[in-house]
Parts: C-alpha cells; structure tokens; sequence
C-alpha cells in the first residue's frame, strides 16, 4: 500500500475542517470515543449539528474561536492507500502554518465556498500551493447545499478558477461540487448533483497517479551523517565508514560511479548499506548508508551525484520567498542562516527583484522589503556553495529554510529558481 | 522493498522518514536522549535509532521516568533490552523527585504519579544537560498532539506553545536552540497505532508480556479495568475480580486500564485493533478524561 499525503487549502471558513471530519466520519475512520466527544461538545456549545469541524480543531483556543490556527495531522486508510492529512488554516495570520502542511502534500484540496466564490485567501493559497509545486490540485467548491446544488453556480466558480489558474502554473487540476456538512460528492455520489458526472472526491484521492512526481532521474545523496563504528562490539566493523543519508533523487546502484562534492573527485559506490542487510537500488525516499572504493574526505552537508549531472554549486541564488516572521522585514542587507538539505550556511540578501501581489500576480518591482506572509523574488549570496537545483525539477534539493540568527526562528521558506556558481 | 515502478510501501516510508529525524538530531545536537518506557512506540523508536547508525552503536543514552508504579513487566523487559544493546540508561525517579520535595504525592482514590513525572522529565533534562529529548508520541493518539510539529521547540521552563510553534517544511528540521531550551522530537509522529503493530509484526520485535492477553485481578473504575495492585488505591465498593486482559498502551499503573480481549499472538491484536471502534487512549487512559483540553494541558507544562 502506498501513502498520499494530501493538504487542505482556502479561505477562513470555507469548510476545510469539516471536509476532514466528513471524510474521516464517511470512511468509518473515526473512533466511537471521538465521535462522543465530538457530539458532547456540540451539544454544549448549543450547536444543532455534530460540527464535525471539533475533529481536528484540537486546540483549546481552536474551539474558543471556531477557527483552525494551526495545520492538524489526521491519518486514514482504506483498502487503496494510505492518507496522511494536514488540515491547515484558512486564516491569513496563520499562513506560514498552512505552508508548513502543504510542503509535504502530493496533493492540495483547494475549498472554495459556494455562495462567496473565488477570494483573495483562495488566490493566496493556490498560488502557494503552487509555488510549493503541489503536483495535484482539486478544487473543491463547498457548501453547495446553500446554493441549490446548482450547477450554474458551480460553472461560474470553474470559469472563474480556470482563469486565474492559467496564470499559474498548475499542474493537474480537477473540479469537485461538494457538500463538506452533508457528505454530497465527499465519499459517494451526490444523488443532489445528477449533473456533475466526475467522481467522488475520496475516488479520486484513492485513485490519482502520484508515482511519477518523484525525481528518480537526477542522482542526489545529500550526506547527512558519517558512521565510524569506533567502539563496534563487532571487529569486522573497525574500519567502517559508511556515509548515511535519504536519498533526495535518482537511483543509485553499486559499481555505479559517483563523484563528490565539494571535492569534485570521483568513486563507485562499494555498497548500499542497511541495518537489515546491503540492498541492490536505492531511491526516493529511503535511508540508506553508502560505502565508497576510494577514500575521500566527506563529511555532513556534502553531495554525492553523478559525474555527468551535478547540480551547481551556488553561492548565488535566485529563490522566490514566503517570509514568515512576525516583526522583522525581509530587506536587501538581511543576513540569515540557511539550512537546504543537510547543509548550513549564512546568507546575506543582496537584492529584492519585487514582492508579489497574490491576487492579481502583479509584481510591485518598488517594494522595499517582505512582511508577514509575503512573497517574494530574491538574490542571496551564501558563505559557501550550496548543491542545489531548481526546485522545479526537485523539491528536496531546491527548497531551503531561514532562521533568524538572533531569535533561532523560522522565518522563511525559500524556492531556488535560478542557481550560479 | 523493491519494486520495479520504484513504489516504497507505507512502512518503510515511514521508517526511513524516522531514520532521516534520527540522523539528524544526531548530527545537529551535543546531548540527545531518547525516552524509553518499555511500552511499544518508545520500542519501536529504538529499533529505528538500531537501524539510523548500524553498524555503530546508538550515539544517545536512554532516559526512563519511573513513577515507581510501572508494571513490574515492563521494568524487567526495560532493563533486559538496555543490556542487549549495551545502552546506557538514566533513570529519572519521581520518588527521587517527592523525596527532594520537588513535588508532593496525590492522595485520595486517584492519586497518582502521572502528572508529576513532568517535573522529574524536566529536572533530568536540565541535570543532565539534554538539547533534544526523542518522545515515542503520535499524532494520531490525541487531538493536540495531531498539532504538534515533529521538532517541536521547548522554552527554558519546558513549556509547549502550540499557538506558536515554528513552520516546519519538506524535510528541514531547524535545531537551533539557546543554552537551557530544549527540542522534543518526534520520529513516529505520522504512524498511527496499526503501523506501530504492523513494523512489530514484520521487524519480529519483542514486546512486554502484559501486551498479551493474561489473567489478572482486576477491578472496574470509569468503565476502565485498574490492576489491582498495592500502589492503586482501590475502594471497598470497587470490588476485584478476575479477567483475561490486555494493554493496549504501557502506563502509570494507577492510570492505564487493561482491556478484555484473548489476543494472544501480534497477529491476533493486529486483528483486534483493525476491528477496534474505540481509541488507544480512550480505552486506556483516565489522564484524558479529566478534561476535553487535558493532554494539551499537560504537553503546555512539558509532558511527554
Ligand atoms: N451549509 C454548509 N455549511 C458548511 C459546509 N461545510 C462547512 N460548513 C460550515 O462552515 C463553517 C466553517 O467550517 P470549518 O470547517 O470550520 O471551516 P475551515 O475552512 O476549516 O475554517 P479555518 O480552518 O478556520 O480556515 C462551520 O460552521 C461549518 O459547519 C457545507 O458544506 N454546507
Ligand atoms: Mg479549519
């Protein structure tokens, strides 16, 4: 069985939250004792409906304020697949916490609802999803039981979706009417919507083709750790060194060859160690440990790949940013600490080519920094080079975090667009 | 684990994501630890902590906090498997803890040391100086912990702020951190009870007897069947009696009730739990029913 990982996307309100409660109610994965105490505290806050909502809003301030603040993880199967759920906020003050769900996430359900239509929050969110490269998207336009399931209005929120999605890059895309609080379209058939003839929408979650989205072409093993056994109970171990890490793309073989950097120099991988013994391939995402012919100097935060497609060693980058920190502002000057795969440097921001406008796309080339939640297009220059590719070609080798070197914060997630040496 | 189209089963995508948190922590902090009660998730942890750095040995101590009410069981599997691997184990004591008078025993019907262990977890912490402290937690166990982010950042008193936790993306993990702060890990997080059993099945992982179906004396509280053992304060109209149990999750004893059930062999369970229509700590545990908030309330203060 394999695992979808999917995310929840939209506006405050939308009904991200019930959708979640709905599906995991609807495919039998909620538990009696949940449900009771789900039913108990609708029933004493007076609500005439089990607000299915309370499933993943776990929080105490959560409940107060009947919103979702941050991303819950839900876990469901069904005989298909595995699903692994982050039910992420609607709220623009949470934002960076709907970014912290949708980062992992095959796959995003953008809820739009049906009386409101397409809002700035719903722009926002699938523009970030697609900035993420979520490589599928559904939009579901919700609440459809309040406007008399009428397929008019679904057309129009299509019409209107489709338009601002042109200017996106979105990938697949597919169009769901759904009733999040009565269960229309979510895991059967809506008997209420005879014109809409797709699918449900957990049919299509069991049923999308996720194999593909991973890069299994461009060889990258970011080196995370180096195994010296010295105090191996086991002599056969003294001399081991076994470079560890999770495979971030491409399949490695052993005899294949390799070459190492920073260092440039090249090898073949002796073996591909696991604890339960070697393995003839590894691929996205396993763990495994490398042993190589020749010895070369390697250490955490080094790359191996191979000779003939090596992703480049920048210190300068071009890299679309999401700014998440309260107070400070991103601006040219900032000086920041970046971690991209198992590497840590410092960077220095040296320019701001424009902050972006999420509902119309507009690029304000004038902005002098980024606030809370705003993106943007940057040049950094780092200490030292990173091994990077475009985040296009592959999430794990083109996506970087920032922290704040004076608070230890996270305060930016960052997308290379462009790399040079 | 080979496939010709390159798909990776459930399980081993989720071992190799706790191997890859592992690693990192290893790599990242000066003084890890990692929880270990004996019960199954902190097992589960360990043999992926075996699996991160073979061949060498696990690069961390383990850390238990005894309330002195564990089951006897548990405490021997706890110590057989700490020699096994040639571990080095702390013990942090909550009698220790009422001794010093860093905290003062429960008393009445339901007294009991769960919450207290707090304090013992976060004095040992800062005794012994530890950055990052694994925890065998899942999220789907509990609704606030459905919340809480796999690095997830402790202040100088221990203390969880689930209204603002860092953004955590793809797999970068920040470890930064002051002297006297702390950061709870979390590799199990995205595996649900199944898979616990699951990875325990195919890994032929041994496990603590009381996990099987056995007879013992027992006596019913809030629907829950207590142990009835010396350090439970059982009432006169809470009589005992005998019954085929099982746990489904290792406790305090004076907070962790057994289950009936005759499953007897993992497969059995595995079975059982599939069928289950109740949760792991519904069934199981009174210290969640003290409140619809009461784990959030506890992981605010720095539980487990
Ligand atoms: N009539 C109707 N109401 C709905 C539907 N889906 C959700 N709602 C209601 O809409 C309100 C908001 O639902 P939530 O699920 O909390 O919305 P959300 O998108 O998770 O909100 P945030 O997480 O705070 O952004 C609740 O009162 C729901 O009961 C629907 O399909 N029909
Ligand atoms: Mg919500």
């Amino acid at each position: 069985m394999d695992i979808l990982r999917f995310a929840t996307a939209g506006s405050v309100d939308d009904g991200k939250s019930t959708l979640i409660g709905r599906l995991l109610f609807d495919s039998k994965a909620i538990f009696e004792d949940q449900l009771e105490a789900v039913e108990r505290t609708s029933r004493d806050r007076g609500t005439e409906y089990t607000d299915l909502s309370l499933l993943t809003d776990g929080l105490r301030a959560e409940r107060e304020q009947g919103i979702t603040i941050d991303v819950a993880y839900r876990y469901f199967a069904t005989p298909k697949r595995k699903f692994i759920i982050a039910d992420t906020p609607g709220h623009i003050q949470y934002t960076r916490n709907m970014v912290t769900g949708a980062s992992t996430a095959d796959l995003a359900i953008i809820l739009i609802d049906a009386r409101k239509g397409v809002l700035e929050q719903s722009r926002r969110h699938a523009f970030l999803t697609t900035l993420l490269r979520v490589p599928h998207l559904v939009l579901a336009v919700n609440k459809m039981d309040l406007v008399d399931y009428s397929e008019e209005r679904f057309n129009e929120i299509h019409e209107e979706f489709t338009a601002f999605a042109s200017k996106l890059n979105a990938p697949d895309l597919t169009f769901i009417p759904i009733s999040a609080l009565n269960g229309d379209n979510v895991v059967t058939r809506s008997e209420n919507m005879s014109w809409y003839d797709g699918t449900s929408l957990l049919h299509h979650l069991e049923n999308v083709h996720i194999a593909s989205d991973r890069n299994l072409v461009d060889v990258r093993f970011p080196v995370q750790y180096v195994i010296r056994p010295q105090r191996a109970t086991d002599h056969a171990f003294h001399d081991y060194r076994g470079y560890a890490g999770q495979v971030a793309g491409g399949v490695l073989k052993p005899g294949d060859e390799v070459v190492h950097l920073p260092s440039g120099l090249s090898t073949k991988i002796a073996s591909i160690d696991t604890f339960d013994g070697p393995v003839a391939e590894a691929y996205p995402p396993m763990s495994v440990t490398l042993r190589l012919e020749d010895d070369i100097d390697i250490s955490r935060g080094d790359m191996i790949c191979r000779p003939n497609n090596q992703p480049a060693a920048a210190q300068e980058l071009e890299a679309m940013i999401c700014w998440m920190a309260d107070g400070v502002k991103l601006a040219p000057r900032s000086k920041l600490m970046i971690k991209h795969t198992t590497r840590t440097a410092r960077a220095l921001v040296r320019d701001l080519h424009y902050r972006l406008d999420v509902n119309t796309l507009h690029r304000d080339e004038s902005a002098q920094s980024l606030g809370l939640n705003e993106i943007g297009r940057v040049s950094l220059r780092i200490t030292q080079p990173l091994f990077v590719d475009d985040y296009a070609r592959n999430r794990l080798t083109g996506g970087f975090i920032l922290v704040d070197e004076a608070t230890n914060g996270t305060v930016g997630a960052g997308m290379i667009v462009e790399a040079r040496g | 684990m080979l496939q010709a189209d390159y798909t990776t089963s459930q399980l081993d995508v989720l071992e190799a994501e706790a191997i890859h948190i592992m690693r990192e922590v290893a790599a990242e902090f000066e003084r890890p630890c990692l929880l270990f009660s004996g019960g199954k998730d902190s097992i589960v942890m360990l043999r992926i902590a075996q699996k991160a750095f073979w061949p060498a040995p696990i690069p961390f101590p383990l850390m238990h906090v005894d309330t002195g009410h564990n089951f006897s069981e548990v405490i021997d599997f706890r110590d057989r498997r700490v020699a096994e691997l040639g571990a080095r184990l702390v013990v942090a004591s909550v009698q220790d803890s009422i001794d010093a008078g860093r905290v003062v025993e429960e008393t009445g019907r339901r007294a009991s040391r769960n919450r207290l262990q707090t304090t013992t977890l976060l004095d040992a912490i800062e005794e012994h100086e530890f950055d990052a402290v694994f925890g065998g937690a899942r999220r789907d166990e509990e609704k606030a912990r459905a919340k809480e982010r796999v690095f997830s950042f402790r202040d100088d008193f221990g203390q969880w702020d689930p209204k603002n936790q860092r953004p955590e993306l793809w797999n970068l993990y920040n470890a930064k951190i002051r002297k006297g702060e702390h950061i709870r890990v979390f590799p199990l997080s995205n595996w649900t009870e199944l898979d616990i059993w699951d990875y325990i099945r195919r890994e032929e992982i041994e496990i603590p007897s009381i996990y099987y179906a056995h007879k013992r004396a027992v006596f019913e509280r809030d629907g829950m069947l207590l142990a009835d053992e010396d350090v439970v304060n059982r009432g006169d109209d809470e009589p005992v009696f005998e019954a085929v149990v099982r746990y489904r999750t290792v406790g305090d004893m004076t907070c962790t009730g057994a289950v009936q059930s005759a499953a007897a062999t993992v497969e059995e369970i595995i079975a059982e739990i599939a069928a289950t229509r109740i949760t792991e700590r519904g069934a199981t545990r009174a210290d969640d029913r003290t409140s619809e908030a009461a784990m959030e309330d506890r992981k605010r203060e720095g539980y487990f």
